[in-house]
Parts: C-alpha cells; sequence; structure tokens
C-alpha cells in the first residue's frame, strides 16, 4: 500500500519536471495543447472525486464556466489582470456556490444526481447566453495576465502561463492525492460501495457528498481560471452539457483508481480531437463513442485498471 | 389580452412539440428504467429522414401533395425500426441489469455514435422541406397569425396521447407491460415474455422521438447537432412531472410550454434559463418528479 502512495507523489514530480522540460523546447501548439489538457484535467479530477463516490455528474461544466467567467469578468470589468488574484476569485465563487447548491444535491444519487447537476449547469449557459452585456453566445475576450506585477509579452507571457499552469495543477494534483489516500478519501470508495454501512459506522453520507462535491467545484473553478486565462477567451459553452459529457467520457475512460489516470486521458482526447478536424472530422465522435461503450462493457476500472494488479504486486 | 392568447396559444405549440419528445423518454424509463440521451438523436434521425422523404415524395410531382404529410409518420416508424432496433438489440441487451447511472453513460455514447451517423449518411449542408408547413395556409386569430401546420402538430401529440393511454389501460398488452414496469421479475415468473417487451417498448420510444423531429423538419433547417439541445428540453419534461409517467410529461409539457411562451413574451432575456429554473426548482421539492409514485423498496 505505501510503495504505490510513494510512486504516485514520485511520478507526479517526474511528470512535472518533464513537461517543464517539454513547454520550452515544444512547438507553440503542441505546448497549448499540453496547458489546455492540464486544465481541463482539473475538471476531470472534480468528475472523478465524484465518480469516486458513485456519484456521475453531467453538470460539472456549471463550475468550469463559473470559475472561467468570474476570471474574465474580473479583467474584463475591474481590470484585475493579476493570476493569483484571478485564481482566488474563481475558486471562491465556485466554493460559495457549491456550499449553497451542496445542500440541495446531497439528497440525490444516481440518475436524480447527474439531471440536478445537468438542470444547474443548463441554468447558468441560460443566463449566459442571454447577458449582452457579457457578450451572449460569442462571450467575451480576457485581457491580458499579469504575474504579481510582472507583465510580460508575446512569447514570454505563454511560457510563463505555462509554467504557472503546470505548477498549479501539480499543487492540486498533489493534494487531492494525499485526500484520496486519507479517511476521508476512502470513505468515498465506501459510500458507492454501501452508503448503509457507512451510516451504521457512524459517519454522515450528506456532509461526506457535500464536502465531494464542494471540493470538485473548487478545483473545477481552477480549472476554469486557467482556462480562461490560458485561451484569452471564455463564452457560454463551457457551461453547454456536452462540455460536461466529455469529463465524464474522461474520468470513466481514464478510470478513477488514481489521480494520475485522468491526465493521460485528457491529453489524449484533446489530442484526438485537434487531429480528428483534420482527419477524421464527420466520425470523431463516434470513435468516442465505440471507446466509451467497449470501456464500459470490458474495463469497468478504465484504461488505468489495465496492468493494475501488475503494480500492485511490485 | 392578445399577449395572454398568445402566450396559451406559442405554449401549447411548444408543450405539444416537447411533449413528443418527453413521451417516448418517458416510456422507455418507465419500462426498462433507462434514461436514454440517445432520444436527441432518434430525434435528429426522425428530422433527416422525414426531409429525405418529403423531398422524394414532392420531386416526383406525380402524388396528390396532401398525401405527402403521410410522410411524417412513415419516417418516425423507418426511424424506430432501424436505430430503435439496433440500438436495442445491438447495444443495450448486453447492458440489461447494471445500474442506471451505467446505462445513462451507455445512452450517452450512442448518442456521440448517432449524431456522427447522421452526419455520415446526410452530410453536413442543410435540408429543407417546407411543402408540408405551407401546404395548409394560415389562420387568423384576433389578429394572430398561426400557420394551420402548428394546429396541426398539437392534434398529432394529442392523437399520440390518447394513443399510448389507451394502450397501456384498455388493451391486454397494455396491462401486461404494467405489471412488467410495477415488477419485472414477477412478471417473468408468470411467463410474460419480458425481453420481447423490451424490444418492442424501445422501438415505440424511438418512434416517438423520431416523430418529434420528423413533425419539426418542415419548419425549421435541418443541420447537424439539432437533437443536441433538444435532448435536454425532453429531460427537463419528463424530470419536471416525474421520470416513467406519462401524466407527468404531459403536465411537464405544458408547464415547459406555458413558462417558455411566457417569458418569450414576456421577458426575452429569461427565455431559456426559466425552462431549467422550473426544472431545478421541482428536484428542490419534489427530488422525483411531480407525478412519479413512491418508489417501492424491494429487498
Amino acid at each position: 500500500m505505501n510503495t504505490s502512495k510513494d510512486n504516485t507523489l514520485r511520478t507526479l514530480s517526474i511528470g512535472l519536471i518533464l513537461v517543464l522540460i517539454f513547454g520550452f523546447v515544444a512547438t507553440d501548439w503542441l505546448r497549448f495543447l499540453v496547458q489546455m489538457s492540464l486544465a481541463t484535467f482539473l475538471v476531470v479530477l472534480g468528475v472523478m472525486l465524484q465518480m469516486r463516490a458513485g456519484l456521475v455528474s453531467f453538470g460539472q461544466g456549471l463550475f468550469y464556466c463559473l470559475g472561467a467567467y468570474v476570471a474574465g469578468m474580473a479583467g474584463y470589468f475591474w481590470g484585475i489582470t493579476d493570476v493569483f488574484l484571478l485564481l482566488l476569485a474563481g475558486t471562491a465563487a465556485c466554493l460559495l456556490l457549491s456550499v449553497v447548491l451542496g445542500f440541495l444535491l446531497v439528497r440525490y444519487r444516481g440518475i436524480f444526481y447527474a439531471n440536478f447537476s445537468l438542470a444547474l449547469s443548463m441554468i447558468l449557459y441560460g443566463l449566459l447566453v442571454k447577458a449582452e452585456i457579457l457578450g451572449s453566445t460569442d462571450g467575451f475576450n480576457v485581457p491580458h495576465s499579469t504575474f504579481l506585477g510582472f507583465a510580460p509579452e508575446g512569447e514570454t507571457l505563454k511560457i510563463t502561463i505555462f509554467v504557472l499552469t503546470s505548477v498549479i495543477v501539480y499543487l492540486v494534483a498533489v493534494v487531492l492525492h494525499r485526500y484520496l489516500s486519507s479517511t476521508y478519501g476512502y470513505m468515498g470508495d465506501a459510500i458507492r460501495q454501501n452508503e448503509l454501512r457507512v451510516e451504521y459506522l457512524g459517519a454522515s453520507v450528506r456532509s461526506l457528498i457535500h464536502k465531494v462535491y464542494v471540493i470538485a467545484a473548487a478545483i473545477s473553478g481552477i480549472g476554469g481560471v486557467l482556462t480562461a486565462i490560458s485561451v484569452g477567451h471564455v463564452d457560454p459553452d463551457l457551461a453547454y452539457w456536452t462540455t460536461s459529457g466529455e469529463f465524464v467520457f474522461v474520468a470513466l475512460l481514464s478510470g478513477t483508481a488514481n489521480v494520475i489516470a485522468p491526465i493521460v486521458g485528457t491529453f489524449l482526447l484533446e489530442l484526438l480531437r485537434t487531429y480528428a478536424f483534420e482527419y477524421a472530422p464527420y466520425t470523431w465522435q463516434m470513435i468516442l463513442g465505440v471507446t466509451m461503450l467497449l470501456v464500459i462493457l470490458f474495463l469497468p476500472g478504465g484504461i488505468w485498471s489495465i496492468g493494475a494488479e501488475r503494480r500492485t504486486e511490485n | 389580452m392578445t399577449k395572454l392568447l398568445a402566450i396559451l396559444i406559442d405554449g401549447s405549440i411548444y408543450a405539444a412539440w416537447v411533449f413528443l419528445m418527453g413521451l417516448g423518454m418517458t416510456l422507455i424509463y418507465g419500462v426498462m428504467k433507462i434514461l436514454n440521451i440517445a432520444h436527441g438523436s432518434l430525434y435528429a434521425l426522425g428530422a433527416y429522414m422525414s426531409v429525405s422523404l418529403i423531398g422524394f415524395y414532392y420531386a416526383t410531382g406525380s402524388f396528390p401533395p396532401m398525401l405527402g404529410y403521410a410522410m411524417l409518420p412513415l419516417a418516425a416508424i423507418a426511424v424506430g425500426l432501424i436505430a430503435g432496433l439496433l440500438i436495442e438489440r445491438g447495444v443495450l441487451r448486453f447492458m440489461y441489469g447494471r445500474d442506471e447511472v451505467v446505462m445513462l453513460l451507455v445512452t450517452y455514447s450512442i448518442f456521440l455514435i448517432l449524431e456522427d451517423a447522421a452526419k455520415l449518411i446526410w452530410g453536413v449542408d442543410p435540408y429543407f422541406a417546407y411543402q408540408p408547413y405551407g401546404l395548409l395556409g394560415t389562420v387568423e386569430i384576433l389578429d394572430l397569425i398561426y400557420p394551420v401546420y402548428d394546429f396541426l402538430l398539437i392534434a398529432i401529440s394529442l392523437c399520440c396521447a390518447v394513443f399510448v393511454w389507451w394502450g397501456l389501460n384498455k388493451t391486454r398488452v397494455g396491462k401486461l407491460l404494467i405489471a412488467v414496469i410495477h415488477d419485472r421479475e414477477m412478471s417473468m415468473a408468470f411467463g410474460i415474455n419480458v425481453k420481447l417487451f423490451f424490444t418492442v417498448t424501445f422501438v415505440i420510444g424511438a418512434a416517438f422521438g423520431a416523430l418529434g423531429g420528423a413533425v419539426t423538419a418542415p419548419k425549421v433547417s435541418v443541420v447537424p447537432g439539432l437533437g443536441v439541445e433538444v435532448i435536454v428540453l425532453a429531460f427537463a419534461v419528463v424530470v419536471i412531472g416525474g421520470l416513467g409517467s406519462i401524466e407527468g410529461a404531459m403536465i411537464g409539457s405544458a408547464i415547459v410550454g406555458i413558462v417558455r411562451a411566457a417569458a418569450v413574451h414576456i421577458l426575452p432575456e429569461v427565455e431559456l434559463f426559466v425552462i431549467y429554473g422550473v426544472m431545478a426548482l421541482v428536484l428542490a421539492f419534489k427530488p422525483h418528479g411531480l407525478f412519479a409514485g413512491p418508489e417501492v423498496r424491494k429487498i
């Protein structure tokens, strides 16, 4: 047990170093691809966290979009461009909303949880689409970011954002890994397996799910802020249900056993999406669908479960 | 006064439209416990099939124009049979007995597959089939001009509702189906061919979804992504009414229709938002919808 835990942290650290080196040598578009994967990876982590407790959220886009919009609006309306302030604002907004909504959502399981989360994200979508001051369906551009007074331009700006994204994602992944290997983390698993037993053991399922929901929302919010900064543009599609569906897809494909699992899945999806426009514009969703069916049928634990037995033996 | 009437009529038309979607969805959920995300794709396929058939029918020019309406149910039945059977026999039957959430994900992947299947078959250019829409002319009610076709939509929707109600409550097959809904294992023990019921229900439900698309096709341009939006509306309808309840789907679509029409006429900014707002509100206070009975816990 202990060895595998140490492995994850080590892998994450090596991964961070590799990604940073990669960022300095890779071409522009490849670096951007990795950066976007890292940002959305955080949202997938949020979905995965809920999945571990047996809850499928078809509306994680709510917090992804909220984080992105709060960051964008802070820059657009109030001229706040400091990345750390934006991160703080985006996360705080998601925390606040999720704490409130959590009181409603903890009463739901299964498809009702999926439905309710979907409805909530669609409410945000519906609001944003009609909000002319925020550019309606087109969204708006996010001003260039600054870093504690440091205001780089051009290539330096891109590299700085890349480094920042990698480091933040690394930190979140490490913290989340610690959480998952804590008592609370394991209790999520227990809820999925048998809720009643958890209650009889003296833990409150509702407060646990509430916690999971809030943590997932905060992480997704950070992902949203990073996306807004990276892309430099936000639009309501971030909250649309198909966006949330993609997060569910990646979480399911990768498996929920380890925080590292979804990063590979996210990167593969981004890569597939990039190439799909060129080589398979009309079949790439079909490829996703077939892959998902195969995973559900033959690999319930996701791609991560391949070789999992061998790893535990080591 | 005129505004109120407009809200009522627009609301009814919209309600009739979403009811067709919700009906198939709630039927499939009630019997099979599958919340079918792919229902939106069936809607899109129905729309495509109907434009193709209508286009073919009027292109020949030698048939009576009024009979062109027969193409709408024909398209729905064709899609229901082909796509419905393919989905149920090809995929779903291997998944029965799994968790409802897993089934949700399964239908999500079917949705992804069908989205591209439609693109492969019909391409990405928009299609039009305006003939049935224009053929009936318009009607004037208190200064408000409406196409008669919209009222035909309401009639079709009502017919479907009556048909399903009659089928469920007045026929032998319907009563057997209700038995299956209430207790799958017990009905199997009594010799009901539950698997056959599943297949037939899915095909009928799929056909209703396709019919929704087929009757909408003459009103819009049929383009890829048509079903993506519809699916969440249908969700809203069945969730408000209560999953698996036909009466619920009726009430749900009436609420959605009127609320949306009211929003469009009074406060257009909230048009999209109110539908999901109502859905969230109902979920918050009646988690299982307005009409779903209490769930019996079985050992």
